[in-house]
């Protein structure tokens, strides 16, 4: 009970600190300015020690006291624990003296404030709009969306090639797999770096001048200087997903009830079906008395100089993205599918032969039986991999792709001088995403443990 | 729809379905063969939509004859079983066996037939192939960096002295066994380090002293990865024990610092080590950016080693800390006569990977400019005497580190399966 109490006012001071820090700035440093200088930098992350100090007392308010602990005496329980924190904060403090000392030399002073300042850089790809007036703050948000638009992309891509070539290693057929195995044998030991060079400065720029590009699918352009693909231009969007909006409630409402009338009446409705017909049906409707429609730009060439050419119009992928993508789901792919594939092999052949005897077919094998087994060993990997495939995407910034790393921990590094602050917000933003997906997968994992009476 | 009948053999025509279905893939694959080989077109009579998918569709047909249990000749009936168990599956193969057909002549004659490694200039490239002459002229330098030609002795003897002192553990005898332990965790860092230090660094012993600065090329790679190794072992082993300690304090402290580094991506850790390790010592005090980049990767895969060691110390039975406490055995002379000896043998494979994984990461080095392997890549390409040879230099360097990690992973996946009979 102590414990939690103490967790709960750690949380509360945590909040209570941040919010003073975003709207008053830091509170501390006016009773410091003078004094203490040399507290400056730690006092900043302060809400991030209340939150972790809360956490710990949280955690420990649970976990009762454990049985190694009796028998010890009080200094052989108090004094290591005593050595080793003073140590940390020893180090810390060190650092925090030179840094103190090096950054007035050198005439830096600490703080967040250069964040709403003008970047005065250019990035050459974004998601949204950004040009040099922005501030900086503006750019690392910039950034950010990029680093998840390419992580995202490499999940997608990773997930689909893996979970074929990990079925495909487990198939009857000797060269289909021996091909997948010789896929994720070559994929796997060459170094994610050289990936990512061979297709940006090798492959890719094998491809043809825009001039010269001949249109694949008819509309779109892979050239040296990126893939040209028409753009969509709505008429009354937001009718469009509303309406796909309505769909997806509807499958719900539908699911629920299917379910219901499973366990009550022992009926089947061919849920799949209704749905798929439901999602593509209700957004037609909207084409027809919505007034919805859609257009397409279709990218032109056009002449910059006389021997200069570009795409005009359309989406324009940088060759940066693309073969930071390939490189990114072909090589975490090889990983991907050997969690497949272990996940398969995982599933005695014993349940695939009980739930056939039972009488299902063999669709209701795989989906009822195999499946939600083999998931619950594929999945915590295949995630740990998301996150690794999220923190490789910070090699964009070894080929120019204007990713967290290269814009802030480069750019804006260089221009502003701001070493400590810029590095530790970087290094804070991976953080929270890979302990945010941990927690998710922790969560997930409870979930759909096998819960045992 | 009926199964597909009409094709299908009974007990009287069986030779002859045999063989016009042998003769139809025969026919298919000799159509591609000769495509891709010699650019003939033996179907070009037909409309070019067609010719495209003949040999499928003959090659299907063909593989559908011959899937017939019990043929009665044996190598049928293991092509049967191996390739053509469905019509999927033969389609798959049928294309799998093209796209070979159709890779080989290109990148053979791209590789070999049409490539140049005479001469010692881009002049003698005049092929349309590879330029291996790049490679040939460049080989000194992607291996020992920027290190002076008539010194790069001191680099090999230097490795194949800690690689000697490496096997010294395959040869000692009975006596010896008990201090071999001690002499790979304490001793051979020390030693290792003093002849690296001694002998590639020089500044001694009449030795010319070369620069950090022009080490470089794949010994770098194996400088970096070997000193990671070393330093990050021990560190591992410490935050290992320490996260499974029952001392909250220092429990949290090893939580928060396992999860710290393995939540960061290494490249941010190699900034950091670039520009905020001078601001965190002290003024006067210099560190060499090697050494910098050296600290920070350790650091790093500590953590990661930790997890690693944490697995094997999880998976030893609660009776082996029972009855070490029962012998009266306090916490350290517990944990170094009896679980640590266990664990880590439990955890060799694991290492490995780990130190497969460090090796693949060396090259980020490159962000942080040392010229490693990749940045003796990017250095070459850039020379304005040797444009336009990127794809050569990252394949030669792709089949390098390939060799290295595959041989490294082998090793491991066979480690793993050693243990496990064991167990």
């Amino acid at each position: 009970m102590k414990f939690r109490i103490l967790a709960y006012f750690f949380f509360l001071l945590g909040v209570t600190d941040l919010t003073i820090k975003i709207f008053y700035g830091n509170i501390f440093s006016r009773f410091t300015e003078d004094y203490y200088e040399i507290a400056n930098p730690i006092l900043v992350f302060t809400p991030v020690l209340f939150f972790s100090l809360g956490g710990v007392f949280l955690k420990e308010s649970r976990v009762s006291m454990s049985l190694e602990n009796f028998g010890t005496t009080r200094i052989k329980y108090y004094s290591p624990q005593f050595i080793c924190l003073a140590v940390v904060v020893l180090i810390f403090l060190f650092f925090t003296f030179n840094a103190q000392i090096n950054m007035e030399n050198r005439g830096i002073d600490f703080g967040f404030d250069f964040l709403a300042q003008e970047s005065s850089f250019d990035m050459q790809f974004s998601l949204m709009d950004y040009d040099g007036q922005d501030p900086y703050w503006w750019a690392y948000v910039v950034a950010l969306l990029n680093t998840l638009l390419v992580a995202v992309l490499g999940i997608i891509f990773c997930t689909i090639i893996g979970v074929v070539v990990g079925v495909a290693r487990l198939s009857p057929n000797f060269l289909i797999r021996n091909t997948a195995a010789w896929y994720v044998e070559f994929f796997r030991n060459i170094p994610l770096l050289l990936q990512i060079f061979f297709w940006y400065y090798a492959a890719l720029r094998a491809l043809p001048l825009p001039q010269d590009a001949s249109p694949l699918f008819g509309v779109t352009y892979l050239t040296i200087k990126g893939y040209y693909m028409p753009a969509f231009i709505w008429n009354n969007l937001n009718v469009f997903m509303y309406s796909i909006l309505a769909a997806i409630i509807s499958i719900v409402f539908i699911r629920y009830y299917a379910i219901k009338l499973r366990d009550t009446q022992g009926k089947q409705i061919p849920v799949f079906y209704i749905s798929l017909i439901i999602l593509i049906i209700l957004p037609l409707l909207t084409f027809l008395f919505g007034g919805v429609s859609l257009n397409f730009e279709i990218p032109v060439l056009k002449q910059l100089s006389a021997t200069s050419f570009i795409y005009d119009g359309g989406i324009a992928l940088p060759p940066e993205l693309i073969a930071l993508t390939l490189a990114l789901s072909l090589y975490t792919a090889t990983f991907v599918a050997e969690c497949v594939r272990a996940g398969i092999q995982g599933i005695g052949k014993g349940q695939k032969e009980a739930a056939s005897s039972l009488g299902l077919t063999a669709n209701q094998v795989l989906k009822l039986v195999i499946m939600p087994q083999a998931l619950r060993i594929i999945i915590p990997p295949t995630t740990n991999q998301y996150l690794n495939l999220t923190k490789n995407s910070s090699l964009a910034a070894a080929i120019a792709y204007p990713d967290l790393v290269l814009v802030f921990a480069g750019t804006a590094l260089m221009q502003t001088g701001r070493a400590i602050e810029i590095v530790s917000i970087t290094m804070l933003t991976y953080l929270s995403i890979s302990l945010a997906i941990a927690a998710l997968m922790n969560w997930y994992n409870k979930l759909i443990e096998i819960k045992e009476k | 729809m009926n199964k597909l009948t009409f094709l299908k053999s009974d007990r009287s025509n069986i030779q002859l379905v045999l063989i016009i279905g042998l003769f139809l893939i025969t026919i298919s694959i000799f159509d591609v063969f000769l495509n891709s080989f010699f650019k003939i077109n033996l179907i070009s009579f037909l409309p070019s939509k067609i010719s495209f998918i003949f040999p499928l569709v003959i090659g299907m047909m063909g593989f559908h004859l011959i899937r017939i249990e019990y043929s009665g000749n044996r190598y049928i009936d293991t092509l049967n079983k191996n390739i053509n168990t469905s019509t999927f599956n033969a389609f798959l193969t049928l294309l799998i066996l093209f796209l070979i057909l159709k890779a080989i002549p290109p990148s053979l004659s791209w590789m070999i037939l049409d490539a140049n490694i005479s001469g010692d200039s881009k002049d003698a490239c005049t092929g349309s192939g590879a330029c291996w002459t790049y490679i040939k002229v460049w080989f000194r330098r992607f291996m020992y960096g920027m290190y002076p030609n008539e010194q790069h002795w001191r680099i090999n003897t230097a490795f194949l002295l800690v690689i000697g002192l490496g096997t010294f553990g395959l040869f000692a005898t009975e006596k010896m066994k008990k201090f071999l332990a001690l002499y790979y965790v304490v001793i051979y860092p020390i030693l290792a380090f003093l002849i690296i230090y001694y002998l590639i660094s020089g500044g001694y012993f009449g030795l010319e002293w070369i620069e950090t600065g022009a080490w470089g090329g794949l010994s770098l790679t194996f400088i970096v990865s070997f000193f990671c190794l070393i330093f990050c072992f021990p560190l591992g082993m410490l935050l290992a024990l320490g996260r499974r300690s029952s001392l909250p304090a220092v429990r949290y402290i090893s939580i928060g610092y396992i999860e710290f580094w393995r939540g960061v991506p290494l490249i941010t850790v190699l900034f950091m080590s670039s520009v905020m390790f001078p601001m965190f010592l002290p003024e006067d005090f210099f560190m060499d950016k090697l050494v910098r980049v050296i600290i920070a990767i350790t650091l790093f895969e500590g953590a990661y080693c930790a997890e690693v060691i944490r697995g094997g110390l999880q998976s030893l039975p609660r009776g082996q800390y029972d009855a070490a406490k029962s012998l009266g055995m306090g916490y350290w002379k517990m944990h170094i006569f009896v679980i640590l000896p266990q664990a880590l043998k439990l955890v060799i494979p694991g290492i490995c990977n780990t130190f497969l994984a460090l090796v693949k990461d060396t090259p980020l080095i490159f962000v942080v400019g040392l010229a490693e392997l990749a940045g003796m890549l990017a250095l070459a390409k850039t020379n304005p005497k040797w444009l336009g040879f990127a794809m050569e230099g990252y394949i030669f360097a792709s089949i390098i580190f390939w060799i290295i990690c595959y041989a490294m992973s082998k090793y491991s996946y066979n480690l793993e399966e050693k243990y496990k009979t064991e167990r």
